[in-house]
């Protein structure tokens, strides 16, 4: 209420301040800066009513003071509060003192005693809350210093029986804050206890009492808003790593019944936090002999508050049930457990008919009226109707009207099944339930626990009967997390196999642009259970034992479905290429080939090894690739001197080989292409080197560099693609690309050098090189051992000279370092990823232009997959190319980026398009850029603390990579009709 | 000791034509006047004989309170307020009042035109009724007189259901109507805070029966609807014009939306069209996802369903049809069920109960051929004697908004009664619905059957005006026990607590002073004053911790006790002692006075 009434007197009296006449006494402040004191003093003087004095104060708020006048300010605030008669001003002053405690370099310790002495004075309890925040902001900034602690605690205690309830929140939020188990309290110290209270041992009988103690005792104060504060002081003592005594579960189980639901939220906390602090100790069941843990009772307890009246705690309860993962596998299975009867009569639930269905053979029923008939009678007095404990509570919390609830006790579900797998199992059904929720976000969430939990979980029919019905759902989001569940769901028997594929097809043939996605998940399908689909394969493929079938269609991608199915069981399964027929081998070449990542390398009987990977033994394919890889890599290394002859076309072949296998071989795609370009970037450098125009004079010259101005411009851009493009990269190799760069730009200066005249611009180039050849060295100083013989080591040799010397002598040492340094050695690290983004949507093929009309604007649903980006939020944009060359890049809302899986996002988002009208319809260009900034490298090398006293970077390179396909719209602006 | 009494006129011990009667505080509250769907004759109605033989009822009751548009629930309204003759006022919900119409109207053509009854309520006396009635807001208390005020609570069940909160003083009943503690597909959970009412009337439909998750009632449903669909066969799907209806309809429009399909659903027209529109527009009593997403688009406003016009029953290809009446024994659902009933592709899902005797009873018993008699033939194109192959499947699919026997005690726990009260269910299931809340609350439960009066005796606590001054100047005291001498007077019964003075001074009083004054004899056989030094010890030596002070005056005072000893000159040894003491210092004065007149010990005599 205190903070409530203070943000009151800001919001009143905001309004008043943006009036202009105000402006004066605020400039003279800034004005008088050396003796801000004396101007607010001046000020509050002028001050003839509150209003006044409240508004000097509140621009007074607003302006900074230097740690060595705080002192000065608070005096003369104080000396005015002791003059005031008004409340709220009074009550300003005292947060002003606040604020100006927080100030930096300020020790409060200072103005703690005058703080103090105004307790002495003050009558009005709004004033005396405010104060005691004040306090609580002193006290926190002291958090060495026991006897201020101390003396705070005191005044808390004696403040705690006030009438008032802001003071007594405060207070027990100043002793939630600052108190200490160790500190003992005179009882007589803090006065009586409120009336009302009785305080246990009865009154006077304990002299010495904890903070522990005193804050319990609150959790029975009258006013519900103190018993919350009292709660919350309690946990905010935990939060500080005070161990809370065991006493107090009583009394915050009582709490979870009061009347007001902030107390019961916070309850439920408290209680939560007891059991996570004493989970193994016994507490008895009220009217019973018995005895549970603690953590068992307590989760009984919360799970009761799953089925409170007000949804906050609804929510707060089915949440922390998920945190109480020591709970005992008994009780944890209650919560799923609602017996049903009808009429007395003891009813099987609908999980349990369709297990027993299921169990039996039969399926599908449902036809009898009274299927679902009662049957045995039930004994009335065993009825529990109040599910004593944790009984149901998340069949009522996913059943509850909020989402909220539902959505926690879905992740709550998720947590606890992680933990136990038998629990996992029973969650099942209810799980599988909720992918009927009205809400989306429910929906999916929901798939997603599944997804989590699925290791641990074998599919009924049933039960996949009902997951696949989501596949036609028409929400993209589920499909594809539907999609990413199937890929990691284990099934019993091959009908359900058979099942999963006719729903995969059907969603197909409904949603085409699922195409990807179903392939994928079939062959994890196949992966998975290739004996399972073993006796599928003849219907499957559609061969007769005597009769040719004709041949399905290559192109059909629901051919190619059951495909990826049946090649990637047989990839385990080896009698089962006996089953192909003679076109199934040949669409698996044809499929290898195209589809290398969908479709595994097969061993094949009988068959001549075909040229290229087919050969290669399934298993050992990867590692065969990557040593393919390091020899390459090796081969290139053993050049010494790019000048070389042979050098050029060694590169050449390597770089072609590269590349062809980054195609193939989708693990090794990101190594491949990085090694790849890095080489061309070598190529590109050697060739222009190779020039004549080096050794040719100044005028002759020009017109050859166009080629060498040229490779030294892509050799920067394919440098910061590099950089920025491949996740995985470590010190080692940003050095080297780091390195590439800095000859790149050498390269440049010395065609600057020789292109044009005159010193004065030559300067300030040579400078800033200079001055990255230093930065360069900052950076990476470890790596600089492995650089020595390069053209950096040669350049650091020799760079006392470089500084001193002048811009003419600078570019001769660059030539020659430049043609005289070797070959710089690529290593690749552990795991690199090239990054990469495909635009799923628009697809490009349509031919009917998106007519609007000029000067508006159109939405252009875009939909794209990001693999390995980092941070897509701040790097990923989309850039918009009109036919004009005009071009627009546009930044994606943060929340338009999602994660269906480690790295990998997915960007659904809308652009906007606007143009001037055109004649006719003409296709624009739509993009994804990566976005990089050198700082954000250097900063991350400045928190790695490799480099120490690295000044913020000098002039940090900004820039975009684009990455991805580019896809074309048509589109149409008409002119506006009149 | 006040008491408040309950009698259900209907709904006792028994489903249909509520009516409860609640004397509470002097005043009459009717809750519900509902009809009897089982009887044609005068048992249709309530006995409102029971209130008053002949003459109206204005002035037996004190108001009538609606809890939803059901026709067991309102049906008797208009015969009530027009028939029998109630002027006073009518409260029930915004959309109660805009559906409960529309139903009547209905049902009294039915009964009238169709059935042919006279003696009947006529159109214009539902207008009349409608006329007295004062709509209620959720949680809004609204004052039916200077005492008597009542608030509605949400109850789920139906749009616009209601539970009430009956106060008068601190005495409170809490009415549940029909309620409902598991959220649907377009009403949300019944909700009621801790009123703590003295006694809590509650439905009790379900009291012997835990229901199953409702979504595996809804997949199951969406997943026979959808097969059907995907093979081409038609749905039809009888019901009642609303409520369920309703439900179904969302749960459709949204999976149809969902699954992106394709096939025709359609509605069949009249009454539900009506409803519907109010349904649009009562948003705020519909359940969170529909109250979030209504600024988009309204739930209500269907995209896939549409009106069906019979031309289309023989519209080739699946649909989807949901068509009046319920239990198929008249109307349009049986024009259908008879076209499609030959076809194993079709399918028939019946959403709710169905009365013996009807057709739909009879399929779902698994018939598989109808003969058809001729009063059911409402169709003139078919013969009488003409008889059905049932081929199409058959599916029953209970949706009730009715809570369970969890949810009733759920209610319990939410509201704390002191009481509780159950109507609306049958003897036999309530029994042992009593037994389980007297079991597990420790509270009373009582079970009314028609025209039995259960009474309860309240407690109520008086409410008291104090100032705030005596308030802080008692709680300054401290300590859970008032203290005696301290005075806390109450004047006049009404309720205001002031300090003594100040009660004297409004009342224009001075105080009076009530002294008791007792005479003790004491042989002793010293001087006066001596007796008084020996009586101030001794008393100083057994009342320790009170002041004990010897005035000069010779008196000995304890407290505000007078103690003066006077002997006659004729016996000097005989003293007799006055106490005089305060009525306040009652406990200590007569203390005193048996303590002296023990006499005093001699071993005071030296001093």
């Amino acid at each position: 209420m205190a903070a409530h009434l203070k943000k009151r007197v800001y919001e009143e009296f905001s309004k008043v301040v943006q009036l202009p006449q105000e402006e004066a006494p605020a400039k003279k402040l800034r004005l008088t800066k050396p003796s801000k004191s004396a101007a607010l003093h001046i000020d509050l003087c002028k001050a003839s009513n509150p209003t006044d004095a409240l508004q000097y104060l509140l621009s007074f708020a607003r302006s900074s003071v230097e740690a060595e006048s705080v002192e000065g300010v608070v005096r003369i605030l104080l000396e005015h509060y002791y003059k005031e008669q008004d409340n709220s001003v009074r009550l300003k002053i005292a947060s002003v003192i606040g604020l100006l405690s927080k100030t930096q370099n300020f020790n409060p310790e200072s103005i703690l005693d005058d703080t103090l002495n105004t307790f002495n004075t003050e009558k009005s309890h709004q004033v005396l809350a405010q104060l005691l925040d004040t306090l609580l902001v002193i006290g926190t900034q002291l958090p060495e210093s026991p006897a201020v602690r101390h003396r705070l605690i005191e005044v808390a205690c004696k403040h705690l029986s006030d009438t008032y309830f802001g003071v007594r929140n405060k207070c027990l939020q100043l002793l939630g804050c600052l108190g200490n188990v160790d500190t003992h309290l005179n009882k007589d110290g803090h006065g009586s206890v409120p009336p009302g209270i009785v305080a246990p041992g009865g009154s006077g009988g304990i002299g010495v009492r904890d903070v522990q103690s005193v804050i319990s005792d609150y959790f029975t104060d009258q006013d519900p808003r103190v018993r919350t504060a009292a709660i919350k002081a309690m946990l905010q003592l935990h939060e500080r790593g005070l161990k809370i005594q065991q006493a107090i579960y009583d009394q915050a189980c009582r709490l979870l019944c009061d009347d007001y639901e902030q107390v019961r939220s916070a309850a439920v906390q408290m209680v939560w936090v007891l059991s996570q602090l004493y989970p193994e100790s016994i507490v008895p069941i009220p009217s019973s002999n018995e005895q549970v843990r603690l953590v068992d009772d307590s989760f009984g307890k919360i799970s009761h508050m799953v089925s409170d009246g007000s949804w906050v705690v609804r929510v707060q309860a089915a949440k922390t049930l998920g945190n109480m993962l020591q709970v005992s596998p008994q009780f944890l299975e209650q919560t799923l457990d609602k017996k049903l009867m009808s009429d007395l009569r003891r009813k099987r639930t609908a999980h349990e008919r369709a297990k027993e269905l299921y169990t039996s053979g039969e399926f599908s029923s449902g036809r009898k009226w009274a299927d679902d008939a009662p049957k045995e009678k039930v004994d009335t007095s065993a009825v529990n109707l109040i599910a004593s404990g944790a009984c149901g509570a998340f069949v009522h919390g996913l059943e509850d009207e909020m989402y909220e609830v539902r959505n926690a006790a879905v992740d709550a579900l998720s947590a606890l099944a992680q933990s136990s797998a038998s629990f996992a199992e029973k969650c099942l059904d209810f799980l599988v339930d909720m992918f009927n929720d009205e809400i989306e976000e429910v929906r999916l969430q929901s798939i997603h626990v599944l997804r989590q939990i699925s290791t641990n979980i074998t599919l009924r029919e049933d039960q996949l009967d009902t997951v696949l019905a989501v596949l036609e759902d028409s929400s993209r989001d589920i499909r594809e997390a539907l999609h990413e569940l199937i890929c990691f769901t284990n099934v019993s028997t091959k009908e359900c196999i058979q099942l999963a594929l006719l729903e995969l097809l059907k969603n197909l043939t409904k949603y085409p642009t699922d195409r990807n996605s179903v392939w994928k998940c079939l062959k994890f399908l196949g992966g998975r259970h290739p004996t399972l689909v073993l006796p599928l394969v003849p219907e499957l493929l559609s061969t007769h034992p005597y009769f040719h079938t004709p041949e399905p269609d290559m192109d059909d991608p629901a051919y190619i479905a059951v495909l990826v199915l049946v090649f990637n069981a047989a990839q385990s399964c080896p009698t089962m290429t006996a089953l192909f027929s003679d076109h199934t081998f040949r669409h698996y070449t044809y499929l290898r080939d195209s589809l290398s990542h969908l479709v595994p390398p097969l061993r094949l009987p009988g068959r001549k090894q075909a040229p290229g990977v087919c050969g290669i033994d399934g298993s050992g394919s990867v590692e065969s690739a990557q040593l393919f890889l390091q020899q390459s890599l090796c081969r290139v290394s053993t050049i010494h001197n790019l000048q070389d002859p042979g050098a050029q076309d060694l590169l050449n072949f390597t770089i072609r080989d590269l590349q062809r296998l980054g195609e193939l071989q989708a693990e090794l795609a990101g190594a491949a292409d990085f090694s790849a370009t890095y080489l061309r970037c070598q190529l590109l450098l050697t060739k222009a080197l190779q020039e004549k125009l080096w050794t040719m004079a100044v005028p002759l010259c020009l017109k050859h560099n166009a080629m060498a101005t040229a490779a030294a411009k892509q050799i920067l851009e394919e440098t910061y693609k590099l950089e920025f493009l491949y996740s995985g990269l470590e010190n080692r190799q940003v050095a080297t690309i780091h390195h590439v760069r800095l000859q790149a730009k050498a390269l440049q200066l010395v065609l600057t050098a020789r292109t044009r005249r005159g010193v004065e611009p030559l300067i300030s180039v040579c400078e800033k090189f200079l001055q990255e050849v230093e930065s360069f060295q900052r950076l990476f100083v470890i790596e600089l051992p492995h650089l020595q013989d390069s053209f950096v080591g040669k350049l650091l040799e020799l760079s006392p000279r470089l500084s001193a010397c002048k811009p003419g002598e600078l570019v001769k040492i660059l030539q020659t370092t430049l043609r005289q340094s070797g070959f710089l050695n690529l290593q690749l690290p552990e795991q690199i990823q090239r990054a990469s983004g495909t635009i799923i949507e628009p697809t490009g093929e349509s031919d009917n232009p998106l007519r609007f009309t000029s000067g508006l604007v159109v939405a252009l649903d875009i939909d794209a997959t990001l693999e390995h980006v980092q941070d897509p939020q701040n790097t990923v944009k989309v850039q918009v190319l009109y036919p004009d060359g005009q071009s627009h890049v546009i930044q994606p809302k943060p929340g338009d980026f999602r994660s269906p899986g480690p790295h990998r996002h997915r960007l659904i988002t809308q652009v906007y398009l606007s143009h001037s009208a055109w004649t006719e319809a003409c296709q624009i260009e739509v993009r994804l850029l990566l976005a990089y900034s050198s700082a954000r490298l250097c900063k991350a090398a400045w928190r790695d603390g490799t480099t120490e006293g690295l000044q913020p970077t000098d002039g940090t390179t900004e820039g975009t990579i684009p990455f991805g396909k580019p896809v074309k719209v048509f589109i149409m602006p008409k002119p506006a009709r009149r | 000791m006040p008491e408040i009494k309950v009698t259900p006129l209907g709904a006792g011990q028994d489903v249909g034509r509520s009516c409860i009667l609640v004397s509470i505080g002097g005043k009459n509250i009717m809750l519900d006047c509902g009809m009897h769907m089982g009887y044609n004759d005068d048992r249709r109605f309530p006995d409102f004989s029971y209130i008053t033989q002949q003459g109206r009822l204005t002035e037996f009751l004190d108001c009538v309170i609606i809890s939803h548009f059901h026709l067991d629930h309102c049906g008797a309204l208009p015969y009530m307020s027009e028939m029998v003759g109630y002027d006073g006022p009518i409260y029930m919900t915004h959309p109660t009042k805009a559906i409960c119409p529309i139903l009547l109207e209905d049902f009294r053509k039915i009964t009238v035109d169709k059935k042919g009854e006279t003696n009947f309520f006529t159109s214009q006396m539902i207008k009349d009724c409608m006329k007295k009635v004062i709509p209620l807001n959720l949680h809004q208390t609204v004052q039916v007189d200077d005492e008597l005020e009542i608030k509605a609570y949400y109850a789920g069940h139906v749009l616009g259901a209601a539970m009430v909160q009956i106060k008068v003083g601190s005495e409170s009943v809490v009415y549940t109507g029909d309620y409902n503690m598991t959220p649907d597909r377009h009403l949300g959970a019944a909700w009621i805070d801790k009123c703590r009412p003295d006694i809590l009337i509650s439905e009790s439909t379900y009291a012997t029966t835990i229901r199953d998750s409702k979504r595996c009632r809804e997949r199951d449903f969406l997943k026979k609807v959808h097969e059907t669909v995907e093979r081409g066969g038609k749905v039809l799907i009888p019901v009642f014009a609303l409520g369920r209806a309703q439900e179904l309809c969302i749960l459709l429009e949204t999976f149809w939306e969902r699954m992106n399909m394709k096939a025709p659903i359609y509605f069949s027209t009249g009454l539900t069209e009506k409803a519907n529109h109010y349904y649009k527009l009562f948003i705020t009593w519909t359940n969170q996802k529909i109250r979030k997403t209504f600024v988009q688009r309204n739930m209500f406003e269907f995209k896939h369903i549409k009106a069906f016009d019979r031309s289309y029953i023989d519209n080739p290809g699946p649909m989807v049809v949901f068509a009046t009446p319920g239990m198929l024994h008249a109307g349009l659902s049986l024009q259908i069920f008879r076209k499609w009933a030959g076809n194993e592709k079709n399918m028939i899902i019946m959403p709710g109960y169905c009365v013996q005797g009807t057709i739909g009873h009879k399929i779902l018993n698994g018939q598989k051929k109808l003969e058809l008699e001729n009063r059911q033939t409402v169709i003139p194109e078919y013969e009488p004697g003409w008889s059905l192959e049932v081929k199409l499947q058959v599916e029953y699919m209970s949706f009730s908004a009715h809570a369970d026997a969890k949810g009733i005690m759920q209610l319990i726990r939410m509201a704390e009664p002191r009481n509780m009260l159950l109507v609306h269910g049958e003897a036999k299931k309530m029994e042992f619905l009593k037994d389980k809340i007297e079991q597990e609350f420790s509270i009373n439960c009582f079970m009314p059957a028609n025209g039995e009066t259960s009474t309860v005796a309240t407690n109520p606590s008086v409410p008291v005006d104090i100032s705030l001054n005596l308030l802080k100047r008692e709680m300054a005291l401290g300590g859970p026990l008032p203290d005696p001498k301290k005075p806390r007077t109450i004047w006049r019964a009404s309720l205001r607590l002031v300090s003594p003075e100040q009660a004297l001074k409004e009342l224009g009083l001075s105080e009076h002073q009530l002294r008791f004054t007792c005479r003790v004899q004491l042989q002793d056989a010293h001087s006066d004053s001596d007796t008084h030094i020996r009586i101030y010890t001794h008393l100083k030596s057994v009342l320790k911790g009170y002041t004990i002070q010897h005035l000069p005056d010779g008196t000995v005072m304890v407290e505000s006790i007078v103690i003066k000893v006077s002997s006659s000159p004729e016996e000097p040894n005989t003293k007799v002692l006055l106490l005089s003491w305060s009525y306040q210092d009652e406990d200590l004065g007569s203390f005193l006075s048996t303590l002296l007149k023990k006499g005093l010990p001699a071993a005071l005599s030296s001093m």
